[in-house]
């Protein structure tokens, strides 16, 4: 470890990994700390993510991949089934990831182009000079220690304590703060290929409750509701325990996490002098899926872009590292977080009679497209009894 | 004053980030109280585990 660094990054998941990755790659010094001893562990993700997105970042490996999905299935609380399939066109779903192992591909791919990776080793403070920040303090294996850096990437997910502590509010709503846990359950009965959403305000209020294939007999089973539906005896355990004993009574668990999931819309602003905040920290998760893999691995490698023309140009000031901020909001993936985030606000309004009367109306339809402005699309078309209440849905779209 | 029951905490963090005081923080797999907190109950609501718990002192 060195002192001082073009880059400090915080925070050893995909967000810092490809953002690590990006800078040293393009030839400045950086260094990425990650506070737990292991990069990978504990997994915090059901950890699914879309074909074309996790290509655009990284070639796919059997090593770190659980589960090719070609199909999802949406529940609703009267039991009809959605049903979502890749079509021949190639229209491609997901993968399941190995998250343990694909973190680590990540960061190994950071440090063989050159970047420092320090572990268990947490920031405790950011640098201040006149109100610019300028790396961090760090306790490192219980020895205290200064990192500096002409920037310094927030990427400390979801407590995203970096940022607040140099200023920015990133405290989570409570009902935007999605209360999850999950089980890897195995010996169970699933179908291996098909992601699965259980909705319904019994199953898992203003939230979903999914099953991610993770093989051929086993799947992350997992629950997420709102902060505000969850108090004692009925937090998010309550719920997934009662849809295991009443779905899976045989299952095996061999792996529990726990989890918060902020479902908010994306801080006001993602950049300070000398900081830019990535990944969950910078509240990018889609708001309605709760994936922030993606988003985590965009908005990373574009801070890195960014911040490494400002390193060369000698200013790292908030109006410099401002493009970052700029272009990730104007990108497809900013202008869909924003057209979820309103999806998402219009079904956490619907109770289970509406999820109900809304499911059967297009239970029987073969989506040509995979996707949610073409699922919204045919709910507007097939429910115009209920097009006052779908305005907002179809809103959203526009 | 606020609980942790460090047999119940799963160590996720979400505490953390709907504290209004950024009073708790994880360290490593240790939840610590580190800075004030005004036992407001926000982190007791959104734990998925039930392991915070605001106890009011006579």
């Amino acid at each position: 470890m060195k002192n001082k660094y073009d880059m400090l990054i915080v925070g050893g998941g995909p967000a810092g990994a490809i953002a690590a990755r990006t800078a040293a790659e393009a030839g400045n010094s950086v260094c990425l700390i990650e506070k737990r001893p292991a990069i990978g562990t504990p997994i915090r993700c059901a950890e699914g993510i879309s074909k074309d997105i996790l290509e655009e970042f990284v070639k796919p490996d059997r090593r770190w991949i659980s589960a090719d999905i070609e199909r999802a299935r949406i529940i609703a609380p009267n039991g009809t089934t959605v049903r979502l399939e890749q079509n021949e066109l190639g229209n491609a779903v997901g993968y399941i990831l190995d998250r343990k192992v694909f973190d680590r591909e990540l960061v190994w791919q950071a440090a063989e182009a050159g970047a420092d990776v320090l572990v268990k080793t947490r920031a405790t403070a950011p640098i201040m000079k006149n109100g610019a920040v300028q790396g961090a303090k760090v306790v490192s294996v219980g020895t205290p220690a200064e990192i500096r850096a002409d920037v310094v990437l927030a990427a400390d997910g979801t407590e995203a304590q970096f940022a607040r502590w140099a200023g920015l509010d990133t405290t989570v709503p409570l009902r935007e703060m999605m209360s999850c846990i999950q089980y890897l359950l195995t010996d169970i009965d699933i179908d291996p290929i098909s992601i699965d959403f259980y909705l319904g305000n019994d199953v898992a209020p203003e939230g979903y409750l999914w099953i991610f294939p993770k093989g051929e007999r086993s799947a992350n089973v997992g629950i997420g509701i709102s902060g505000r539906k969850s108090r004692d005896g009925s937090r998010a355990k309550d719920y997934l325990d009662r849809f295991i004993a009443k779905n899976f009574p045989s299952g095996k668990t061999i792996e529990a996490i726990v989890g918060g999931v902020p479902v908010c819309q994306p801080l006001p602003c993602t950049v300070a002098d000398g900081l830019m905040v990535v990944g969950d920290a910078a509240r990018v998760v889609d708001p309605l899926t709760g994936g922030g893999i993606g988003s985590a691995m965009f908005t990373g490698r574009l801070a890195a872009r960014v911040a490494s023309e400002c390193v060369s140009a000698g200013d790292c000031s908030k109006d410099a590292l401002m493009r970052y901020d700029t272009e990730w909001r104007a990108s497809r993936m900013g202008a869909s977080l924003k057209r979820n985030y309103k999806i998402k606000e219009f079904f956490i309004t619907l109770d289970d009679k509406k999820l109900n009367t809304l499911a059967d109306s297009i239970a029987s339809v073969n989506l040509a497209e995979f996707s949610v402005s073409a699922l919204v699309r045919e709910l507007i078309k097939r429910n115009p009894k209920m097009l006052f209440e779908l305005k907002a849905l179809k809103d959203a779209l526009t | 004053m606020l609980t942790i029951n460090r047999d119940k905490c799963g160590y996720c963090g979400t505490c953390v980030a709907v504290c209004p005081e950024d009073a708790l923080e994880l360290i490593d797999a240790y939840l610590s109280l580190e800075r004030e907190c005004i036992a407001c109950g926000i982190c007791a609501r959104a734990c998925p585990l039930g392991a915070l718990e605001v106890v009011h002192e006579e």
